[in-house]
């Protein structure tokens, strides 16, 4: 693993300033590509910004804003979330949702049910929100969940390059080094 | 009648698997690659492996599926 703020190098022989490590991280995770631009990586953090982010809201568009809710209800885990929350800020509402609809005292979500859970209590042998979602979108659903859930993933490959640099360059950086020793020996 | 509709759905539900091989690839080839032309490079080399093997697994799939 890199010290924060050592320069790395990477298979394309660029040396690479990771900046403050973590912070970096922290603030890719936040918000994708925003990592990469702290630490100067300008094309690569618009890159990432940009495939993320279409990727994410393009599957919020096609489930009209309801693939992405936090539940953990005995009836509805909605354990896709864990994968769209990846992507830090923009799948954040629904906690805030969620706050209000299952905290104490209930209030009702916030613009007009917007990334907010299904009319509880959701019941798998009759009709409710949930089912009625499923049904108004049809595949829609489904592919909104999947689009939002590979932008979050996707994000934590991009975490990891902000925090470590690219996959791969220790090795190279090791190899380099053994080869300028074995060379000087 | 209703073969034929279901082959016409299926066949556009795949194209919304472009967008997602692209994105895969890109944000792949952006976490080994510095660099945007090797990104890139990397990238359209992930595609094609993504999609060969989807193909294989779809030709695999319609044997099967006339075997049966």
């Amino acid at each position: 693993m890199a010290k924060q703020g050592s320069p790395r190098r990477s298979d394309d022989m660029v040396e690479i300033d990771l900046r403050n490590a973590g912070l970096a991280a922290f603030l890719a995770w936040l918000w994708p590509g925003a990592g990469h631009l702290y630490q100067r990586r300008y094309a690569k953090g618009i890159l990432l910004m940009a495939v993320v982010l279409s990727m994410y809201f393009f599957g919020l568009f096609l489930g009209q804003g309801h693939v992405v809710y936090a539940s953990w209800t005995p009836t509805d885990k909605r354990w896709q979330y864990l994968c769209q929350l990846g992507t830090g800020l923009p799948a954040l509402p629904a906690l805030l949702q969620a706050r209000r609809v299952f905290g104490e005292p209930k209030q009702p979500p916030l613009w007009n049910g917007f990334m907010a859970p299904p009319e509880q209590p959701v019941r798998p042998e009759s009709p409710d929100e949930l089912a009625e979602w499923h049904e108004r979108l049809s595949y829609r659903f489904e592919l909104g969940t999947l689009y939002t859930m590979i932008a979050g993933l996707l994000n934590i490959l991009a975490i990891y390059d902000a925090y470590a640099g690219p996959f791969g360059a220790n090795e190279e950086e090791e190899e380099s080094d053994n080869s300028d020793k074995d060379s000087d020996s | 009648m209703i073969h034929a509709a279901l082959v016409g759905q299926s066949s556009f539900l795949l194209w919304h698997a472009i967008p997602i091989v692209i994105g895969i690839s890109l944000v792949y080839g952006a976490t080994r690659h510095e660099l945007m032309g090797h990104i890139l490079y990397s990238a359209y080399r992930t595609a094609l492996w993504i999609l060969g093997f989807v193909a294989v697994i779809a030709v695999v799939l319609a044997v099967i599926s006339w075997m049966v």
